[in-house]
């Protein structure tokens, strides 16, 4: 018999029952609708968390004093402390590092005439910059020997618009802390990324200026490297903590530092989302199951009502794997009608969901395909029982069913 | 002449837990092409065995079945299916005909399962078929929408659209009237005449003054295998009957 005629005669029976095709075919849309939505979910937070990464250097790795734990409680070393000399170390010593740059933080409240904006200022060196990805969109970026100390500032666009609203800042002042920085440069704009935080509410100032102007102190709480690629970065740690060890003559066998890498946060990362959507995918995939006991259910019944049309089509010349195949077209059609339809539901759910609740939705064609494949495949497995039933069926005794 | 269908002896046990019941107890016959052969017998006679056997829808238990030059006994569900498929014609009692399929889809049905017959072919020994039985009118008319005389016709269009080498009937009028009886058995008469050899599985006496042999079956023995040399004309005996009173149809 062709596959042609199988189709027909499939579709007949199929539309013969309605609604119970229109009921089977629901439980495998939801079932598919469901996978497609919850794998859109967890690929798009994956897209966004990397991206967000990137945004911030892909390659970036942040060094700070190790905690010592005592009596349980975390608290920051005081014997060892980060200082410049060690940056000028790592800057001249190290080879897969491409920029090194410290961080000192300083809280306050930026003001320019009427307008002020409670924006931290950042001590930083000039790598800074390429180590998180900012640029320069205005003027220039101070440079660390000539601008050593000097009351300088580089600033993003949301302190341009907060303090700056007639625009053009170069050249301007800013007081922080009473202190006056003349802005010499703006930076592009970032936007808001890693954990919700604005990339571009930011003051940068030579790191000497915040060690003598602000804090008054030489130690620097972090450093921020990156190193010179992509997969550098665990020899970069390596060298940064050998530099760092021997200029102290460390011989201890822990480190007296901790350094975090991009990559090791991005795995951090991701493997909490990646077990999360995983989840999500696992009980998606449960509902699948049960849409495809639904089928087996539903063509259980199906063989059992027509026994006796299955008994005549024998006697006038079907073999059993006729009258197999045609109950595994039925199975078949109505899962993969269930599948295209979930899959038109799915996308449209994630759209809507990144629509109305703004989250990042990205729907794979890797989960389409396999949504597709998995709902020929529950087809065929949960056909196929029901159909070999009814094509070992004896004829004498389907024809004489009731 | 060679026959179109020949029994040696055929047996055939059922097993019904630990008693094992004797259906048919070594029957052997034959039937040659262009006869047209009532199997008689009552109910435990072993006829519907012996039906079901000659339609290769269940195997002797010992014994020879050569159908058209070709043992059965041997044979497995799918060969046997072919041979349903290309050499038999079945009429049944409860026509068994596709609800919500139409006249002629019914008719095409056994040929759907024959993959050297086109779609074309199909339709038209379908329509070639329904002609045969008086029903080129009623086409496309659903199971549902015909009498029961009709649908019976349907059914035997069914058995011809294959050109099978032997239609099997049976009871195919139990469920009719006298009148409606006699019409379907004009047609099967009319078959004959073309050369159509039938094997015509009845208990009504009557039924069987319509053909030209008669064999009574009796506790799975062949009791009686007779010529009849005074084989009715249906269409007379219809003719013969009482006009159908108003109510009726």
């Amino acid at each position: 018999m062709s596959p042609l005629t199988l189709i027909k005669i499939a579709l007949k029976a199929l539309l013969r029952n309605r609604m119970r095709t229109f009921l089977s075919v629901l439980g495998i849309v939801i079932g598919v609708a469901a996978v497609i939505a919850m794998v859109a979910m967890g690929e798009g937070s994956r897209i966004s968390i990397k991206e967000q990464m990137t945004a911030m250097g892909s390659n970036a790795i942040i060094i700070m004093p190790n905690r010592d734990r005592r009596g349980g409680v975390q608290q920051e070393s005081t014997s060892e402390l980060l200082e410049e000399a060690d940056i000028i170390a790592i800057r001249e010593n190290a080879t897969y590092i491409d920029g090194v740059s410290p961080m000192m933080t300083v809280g306050g409240q930026a003001i320019v005439g009427n307008n002020n904006s409670p924006t931290t200022l950042s001590g930083i060196s000039a790598d800074y910059l390429k180590i998180r990805n900012y640029e320069i969109e205005d003027g220039v970026m101070f440079d660390d020997v000539t601008d050593r100390m000097s009351k300088v500032c580089v600033i993003g666009q949301t302190v341009v618009k907060n303090l700056f609203p007639e625009g053009d800042p170069i050249g301007k002042t800013i007081r922080y802390r009473n202190i006056p920085l003349k802005v010499i440069g703006t930076l592009k704009a970032k936007g808001s990324g890693d954990f919700g935080q604005d990339n571009d509410d930011v003051i940068f100032t030579p790191y000497q200026t915040v060690m003598k102007r602000f804090s008054a102190t030489t130690n620097i709480r972090q450093i921020f490297a990156n190193s010179i690629g992509e997969g550098y970065a665990e020899k970069a740690t390596e060298e940064i903590m050998g530099i760092l060890k021997e200029r102290r003559g460390w011989t201890k066998p822990t480190d007296p530092f901790r350094v975090f890498t991009q990559e090791e946060m991005i795995q951090t990362i991701t493997s909490t989302s990646d077990m999360i959507s995983l989840v999500l995918t696992i009980i998606a995939g449960i509902s699948l199951f049960v849409g495809g006991i639904g089928i087996m259910n539903i063509m259980y019944v199906s063989v059992t009502e027509r026994t006796k049309e299955i008994g005549l089509r024998m006697a006038i010349g079907a073999r059993g794997k006729d009258i197999m195949f045609q109950f595994l077209f039925e199975s078949v059609i109505i899962s993969l009608l269930g599948g295209v339809i979930g899959i038109a539901l799915g996308i449209a759910a994630s759209e809507i969901v990144k629509i109305v609740f703004n989250m990042p939705m990205s729907v794979s064609v890797t989960s389409v395909i396999v949504s597709f494949a998995v709902c020929f495949a529950t087809g065929v497995f949960f056909g196929w029982y029901p159909a070999r039933k009814a094509s070992r069926l004896d004829p004498i005794e389907a024809l004489r069913f009731e | 002449m060679n026959p179109i269908l020949s029994i040696q002896n055929i047996r055939r046990d059922f097993k019904m837990g630990d008693e094992t019941v004797h259906a048919l107890r070594g029957v052997s016959f034959d039937i040659y092409p262009g006869e047209f052969v009532t199997i008689m017998g009552t109910s435990g006679s072993g006829k519907s065995t012996m039906l079901n056997i000659l339609g290769c829808m269940d195997k002797p238990t010992s014994g020879e079945y050569i159908l058209d030059g070709q043992h059965t006994e041997k044979l497995k569900r799918d060969a046997l299916a072919k041979i349903r498929s290309k050499k038999l014609g079945f009429v049944f009692q409860s026509y068994n005909l596709l609800s919500r399929t139409t006249a002629i889809e019914n008719v095409e049905l056994p040929l759907l399962y024959n993959s050297s017959v086109s779609a074309a072919e199909r339709h038209r020994r379908a329509i070639e078929a329904l002609k045969m039985v008086g029903l080129e009118g009623r086409m496309n008319h659903l199971p549902n929408q015909l009498s029961g005389g009709q649908q019976q016709r349907v059914a035997i269009a069914r058995a011809l659209v294959n050109d099978p080498v032997i239609i099997l009937a049976d009871e195919a009028t139990g469920n009719l009237d006298t009148r409606t009886s006699y019409e379907i058995m004009m047609i099967f008469q009319e078959l004959n005449r073309q050369g159509k050899t039938i094997a015509f599985v009845t208990h009504e006496p009557d039924i069987a003054t319509f053909s030209g042999r008669t064999i009574t079956l009796r506790d799975g023995l062949l009791k009686k295998d007779v010529k009849n040399e005074n084989v009715q004309d249906a269409k007379a005996a219809f003719e013969a009957l009482p006009p159908p009173e108003e109510f009726e149809e």
